[in-house]
């Protein structure tokens, strides 16, 4: 068989080529291709079947002339059974190739995202800095990375964050799971906001890819991420307004200053950027406020609101504290289980 | 050509072949050698054969050498090149059964406590992989995967430190001893996990694959520190 496929490889050596490159990958020349498949490579592959099939086919040939005098009815099954065994091995060459395509396929869909990974350490740094300074040049479109490592790092570490403050503040999810409450959260305002925005984009003939408003937001996520590290572990309401404020204005104002340089006329541009304002500020208060406000609703009803902040957050005393207050809880208990028994 | 030209060119060809024969009265001196088939066949009987305890044993050794690389990371491939993933799954339910059931509500969260930890560990495992062979990596899918649930070990231990440290009471002397051991694990844990698989990456990218396997074991030393029995 070794000598054949080397006479085919000579026969076809004319007709096309077959070369691969590097690792992992194959590049299949479809110029010349015969009259009856695609590609070469499926030909070769239908060649192979077809001898093996004919070898198969003599094989059978020459036991059947032995077997002429025996027995003829079994002649006739043989016969069909000749046929029906090409048929099956046809089917399962096909089967067969269309699940490498398929698999082929699915291998290619990964490699569609590399060139958005293509990042260095440096670059991510610089961007991760600049996603926090507006920049005021806005009379041509300013430069928009196009990556997707930042943000999706970014989003994984704002649902870390998120998960700490969920268990911080004693939140309950009844139906559903902490973890997938805040998977579904980051996850879906990134992807979700994203399209909005690309969408409203589109319709105010703005000049930016969905590539870019992925980005763009995925960066703007980092003023939330800082933002919500610090207040989730130092619970003044005064603090948390104050760097709503500034790091979240600032985060905000950088996009929308990149949004700007690439709108043109008032009003395409006020929708831009006064949706995309208030829903990013608008994440943030949410976010803040979601995983706090219900022990504070109950707290509130019950002591009402002229309280300091510090004494109406009773049930968001940091571990320690809570530790500390368990181990006096403790002791006070066996004392007092002590001193019955005696 | 089309198929039908060519088959009958190629069966002229093999008809050529059977027409040379030799006369019988030349005499043919030579060697033969079969090439000899048979012990091939007898290795397959003999790891079919064996008793189970036998196959247990030695599934068991190799996921023991491995855990043994884990706690002495030196930069050796045995890890990648016999990768199975017996081990990440004996360490993640260990861990996922052990954080059962230590949170505010105990009535409703042993079910969704296991699943959280199961589904952790294995869709942040598939992510930190696809993200090291999107930045262009050469490890592969089960490789990374089987390193990283290797690497989990140090947090389990960890986290029977931590219930046993518990078992003592809670108060601030168990927090921070707790708070030490986890600390020491996690860190224990990436450096590990860096150790087999940052050597797969281009040298000036390393920062951009380490910085995932630090977030995740830094959730899952968390998620044992946070962790409190119900009274």
């Amino acid at each position: 068989l070794a000598q054949t496929s080397g006479l085919i490889n000579n026969l076809r050596s004319e007709d096309t080529t077959l070369s691969y490159q590097g690792t992992g990958s194959a590049v299949i020349d479809m110029e010349n291709t015969d009259d009856t498949s695609g590609s070469s490579f499926e030909d070769m592959g239908e060649m192979h079947q077809r001898m093996k099939e004919e070898e198969e086919v003599a094989e059978e040939a020459e036991a059947t002339e032995e077997e002429t005098g025996e027995d003829g009815e079994f002649l006739g099954m043989k016969g069909i059974k000749g046929q029906l065994g090409r048929q099956v091995a046809d089917e399962v060459w096909q089967a067969g190739k269309r699940q490498a395509s398929k698999a082929f396929n699915l291998y290619a869909n990964i490699d569609i995202l590399r060139p958005y990974f293509d990042v260095e350490p440096m670059q991510v740094r610089n961007r991760l800095i600049e996603s926090m300074i507006p920049i005021r040049r806005i009379h041509f479109p300013q430069k928009i990375a196009g990556e997707l490592y930042g943000p999706m790092m970014l989003v994984f570490t704002l649902v870390a964050i998120l998960l700490h403050g969920m268990k911080t503040s004693g939140t309950v999810i009844r139906e559903g799971t902490l973890m997938g409450t805040a998977i579904g959260t980051c996850f879906g305002y990134w992807l979700g906001v994203s399209s909005f925005i690309y969408f409203l984009a589109y319709l105010c003939n703005a000049q930016i890819t969905m590539l870019q408003t992925l980005s763009l937001l995925g960066y703007g996520l980092f003023g939330h991420c800082v933002v919500l590290f610090v207040t989730y572990n130092v619970h003044f309401h005064s603090l948390f307004y104050i760097l709503w404020l500034v790091v979240g204005g600032l985060s905000t104002l950088r996009m929308v200053a990149a949004l700007i340089s690439r709108t043109v006329g008032p009003t395409p541009r006020l929708v831009l950027c006064g949706t995309l304002g208030a829903l990013h500020m608008l994440f943030l208060l949410y976010l803040h406020f979601a995983y706090h406000k219900i022990v504070e609703g109950i707290l509130d009803t019950l002591e009402g609101p002229n309280m300091p902040p510090i004494q109406r957050v009773a049930r968001d005393l940091p571990v320690v504290a809570t530790a500390a207050m368990n181990a006096v809880n403790a002791t006070v208990k066996t004392l007092g289980v002590i001193l019955q028994s005696q | 050509m089309p198929i039908l030209h060519r088959n009958r060119y190629l069966t002229t060809i093999f008809a050529g072949l059977s027409d040379v024969s030799i006369s019988g009265d030349i005499p043919v001196e030579g060697e033969i050698n079969v090439p000899v088939g048979t012990p091939s066949h007898d290795d397959e009987y003999s790891t079919l054969d064996e008793p189970v305890k036998d196959t247990i044993l030695r599934d068991l050794k190799a996921v023991g050498k491995k855990f043994v690389h884990v706690m002495y990371p030196k930069k050796s491939s045995t890890l990648l090149r016999d990768w199975d993933l017996w081990g990440p799954l004996l360490l993640c339910v260990t861990l996922a059964l052990m954080l059962q059931g230590g949170s505010v509500d105990s009535k409703e969260d042993g079910g969704p406590q296991f699943a959280e930890v199961f589904v952790i560990i294995w869709f942040g495992s598939v992510i930190i992989t696809l993200n090291s062979k999107l930045l262009g990596g050469t490890i592969s899918f089960f490789q990374s995967l089987c390193v990283l649930g290797y690497c989990i070990m140090p947090l389990t231990v960890a986290m029977v430190v931590c219930r046993l440290v518990l078992l003592g009471g809670s108060g601030m002397v168990s927090f921070i001893v707790r708070l030490i051991v986890v600390t020491a694990s996690f860190s224990w844990s990436t450096f590990a996990s860096t150790a087999f698989l940052a050597d797969s990456q281009p040298s000036n990218r390393k920062a951009l694959v380490v910085y995932p396997v630090f977030l995740f074991y830094f959730v899952i030393g968390w998620m044992i520190l946070t962790f409190s029995p119900s009274a």
